[in-house]
């Protein structure tokens, strides 16, 4: 649509009136549409929060700036059963179908594209020798348990890699812990092979609590965005077959941004 | 004792009599399926015949699990009487239908028993289905033929007692199933009565649309004159109510459009008319739709505003009683969590948000509708005609019972709007999934 200067007028004047209201009367909240991709996804930041949100029920991850390949297969999951929140699930049952697919993806790009300043991790009251049991595991894994280090797939500085593996800073202790324990229990699953899985079955719940509880208590780093290629392999380190994030396209330039 | 032994004997016969009845009306109109029935190969256009009119039953939805292989069964669905488990459609020779013949297929169909003669749960609508036509029947039994055989057991049925029993079904089936094809209606034409068959039979909308009584059957007198959905919370609007979804006063394109595309100018469709679009109705050819419009259009309209006999409805409009509190309570909560998308005067945004003030779906009777999208938010399905719906957030975490209560009576009296309040009771019951 293009703009005429009447188009900025009447909004100066929508604006002068808001503020007026603001200032004098009852706030009203003024019909303010704009047909955009955040207009229709009101749905999803209800409850997400521009930056993840906790609720009663739970917490509910930051969307903004995660990598939209991740995104996307995340609503698949849900949409498709492979991860179980009655709430997701109703609400992406409708965008089924090809049609569904290209909306679901649009969604996952918009968000990948947003960038949003990190809230600041939350004070730790882990024991130190919880959270050096949880560094060594991240950063260098367990051999001996052919444990891969969190760190091979999900980058140095554990901010994902573009488009389909997810950061990890950023999220509480809480989340992850639970994750991780849905992965154990076969309540969360991704696409086959279920890499994921594979690991989280070698972890005990001791070590899950521990790298959830280091990785919770991680400042994040300057860039916080995702790498765009998957990091060197550490050497005597098995690469990991992942159906969420098949080598072809995992090593590849982020997705294009639609628009 | 002559007179206990002739009264036992009275009995007897009676029961016997009962039972042959009983008996009797369940095998009515069947065909013979030990007659041999050569399968012949499957020609491509009946396949893709059956493809479409699968697609016209929605049969696949209700025939995969979440996850799960198409066709191949296993989807638990909750009826009042306990969970029945959908069977594998899929032509695997042990767990699906590889060894079934078209004439068994259309015995399920057409009569609502299976391979082994046992009597099948009304949750699969072979009420409905009975209407289909046997050369349909056998395009559907092809198309099904061609699809991957998939080796997945079914799982039996979790029914309660006496539901479970084949003689409590077959007494239901005697009361309230009678196996009979669609007969064409001589003073309607082609469209209409392609329209009434597809409504009817594979479209199977009575299943939702038509009241159920406490056994759960359909009550044909009310014919699509709007029921609550088992277990779900949803209601089904009437179909021939001017308060409620009858589309009289609709031009035909709009009720094309809605079926088409989940949107039109007067209404959208979300909840389970949204699944309904998304796997079934989207797919089906312009003709068909147009068929179905115009037999919906042309349904008897009820002119009174009443509510279905087995529904409960919300009170009736107090809303003077409801406290002024309440309703100066809800307006506030529209203003801060609503009006935004739904406008200061409920007015809504053209193709986006609708319209709150003089819309039948916030003024129905029935309530549970209302308090289900509000709690749980929801999209229009994702079609070709309307590739990005507008969604509704969910507001479970956000607004307590009193809160969507009060918005909701709100809404529901403000601008013109003159229906009865919403209590926090009914919102805490679907918030906690209670049947009525």
């Amino acid at each position: 649509m293009t703009k005429t200067p009447f188009d900025f007028l009447a909004r100066g004047f929508a604006a002068i009136l808001l503020l007026a209201g603001g200032l004098y009367g009852p706030a009203h909240a003024a019909a303010s549409f704009e047909d955009s991709i955040a207009q229709r996804t009101l749905a999803c930041t209800a409850c997400h929060g521009p930056q993840g949100r906790a609720a009663p029920d739970g917490y509910y991850p930051r969307l903004a700036g995660k990598p939209a390949g991740y995104l996307y297969n995340q609503l698949l999951n849900f949409r498709d059963g492979r991860r179980h929140y009655g709430l997701m699930t109703q609400l992406l049952e409708p965008l089924g179908g090809p049609v569904g697919d290209a909306y679901l993806m649009e969604i996952a790009q918009y968000f990948s594209r947003l960038d949003l300043p990190y809230p600041a991790p939350l004070p730790t009251t882990a024991s130190p020798a919880l959270l050096r049991q949880g560094r060594r595991l991240v950063m260098q894994g367990d051999a001996a348990r052919q444990i891969p280090a969190c760190v091979q797939c999900h980058g140095q500085a554990m901010t994902g890699v573009a488009p389909h593996i997810p950061g990890l800073l950023g999220l509480p202790r809480d989340y992850l812990n639970a994750q991780l324990g849905a992965w154990k229990a076969g309540q969360r699953r991704a696409h086959a092979p279920d890499c994921m899985k594979a690991v989280v079955a070698r972890l005990s719940p001791e070590d899950i609590n521990a790298v959830a509880s280091w990785v919770a208590a991680q400042p994040l780093p300057a860039n916080t965005k995702p790498l765009t290629a998957l990091p060197a392999l550490a050497p005597g380190a098995v690469a990991i077959d992942c159906g969420s994030a098949p080598p072809a396209t995992a090593q590849t330039a982020p997705m294009k941004a639609s628009k | 004792m002559k007179k206990i032994a002739k009264f036992a004997l009275g009995l007897g016969v009676l029961l016997a009599g009962a039972a042959a009845v009983v008996w009797a009306l369940n095998v009515q109109d069947e065909v013979d399926v030990r007659a041999p029935m050569a399968r012949a190969a499957a020609s491509d256009s009946l396949i893709a015949r059956g493809a479409y009119l699968a697609l016209a039953g929605n049969c696949m939805t209700c025939h995969t699990a979440v996850g799960g292989q198409s066709y191949a069964g296993g989807r638990p669905i909750d009826t009042p009487f306990g969970t029945v488990f959908t069977s594998n459609l899929t032509p695997d020779d042990k767990t699906g239908m590889g060894t079934w013949s078209p004439a068994h297929f259309w015995r399920a169909l057409h009569n609502g028993r299976s391979k082994s003669g046992r009597l099948l749960y009304p949750a699969f609508p072979y009420t409905s289905y009975t209407q289909v036509t046997r050369e349909d029947s056998d395009a559907l039994f092809a198309y099904l033929g061609s699809l991957p055989a998939v080796a997945q057991p079914n799982r039996p049925h979790a029914l309660r007692f006496p539901y479970q029993s084949q003689a409590a079904l077959a007494v239901w089936r005697a009361l309230y199933f009678s196996p009979g094809v669609y007969q064409p209606d001589a003073s309607r034409n082609a469209e209409w009565n392609r329209g009434a068959y597809l409504v009817k039979g594979l479209g199977h909308c009575a299943a939702c649309h038509t009241p159920r009584n406490a056994l759960g059957a359909s009550n044909e007198n009310l014919n699509l004159a709007g029921g609550l959905i088992p277990m779900q919370n949803w209601y089904a609007p009437s179909l021939t109510s001017p308060h409620e979804a009858g589309v009289g006063d609709w031009r035909r394109a709009d009720i094309v459009s809605l079926l088409q595309t989940g949107v039109s100018p007067q209404a959208s469709v979300i909840g389970p008319m949204a699944e309904v679009v998304q796997r079934s109705t989207q797919h089906l050819s312009p003709e068909d739709l147009g068929a179905m419009a115009r037999f919906l259009k042309e349904l008897p309209q009820t002119q009174a505003r009443s509510a279905p006999a087995n529904a409960p409805v919300a009170a009736p409009p107090p809303v003077q009683d409801a406290g002024s509190a309440v309703l100066t309570g809800g307006a506030k909560l529209y203003d801060q969590h609503c009006a935004q998308c739904h406008g200061d005067q409920g007015q809504g945004v053209t193709n986006a948000y609708p319209a709150m003030a003089g819309n039948r779906a916030v003024t129905m009777p029935q309530t549970a509708n209302l308090v289900q999208i509000v709690l749980n938010g929801g999209y229009a399905p994702a079609t070709p005609g309307n590739p990005r719906p507008f969604g509704m957030p969910p507001f479970v975490l956000v607004l307590s019972d009193s809160d969507v209560a009060a918005v909701l009576t709100h809404l529901r009296s403000a601008w013109g709007n003159q229906a009865g309040e919403v209590t926090a009771l009914e919102v805490n019951r679907i918030r906690s999934r209670r049947a009525p």
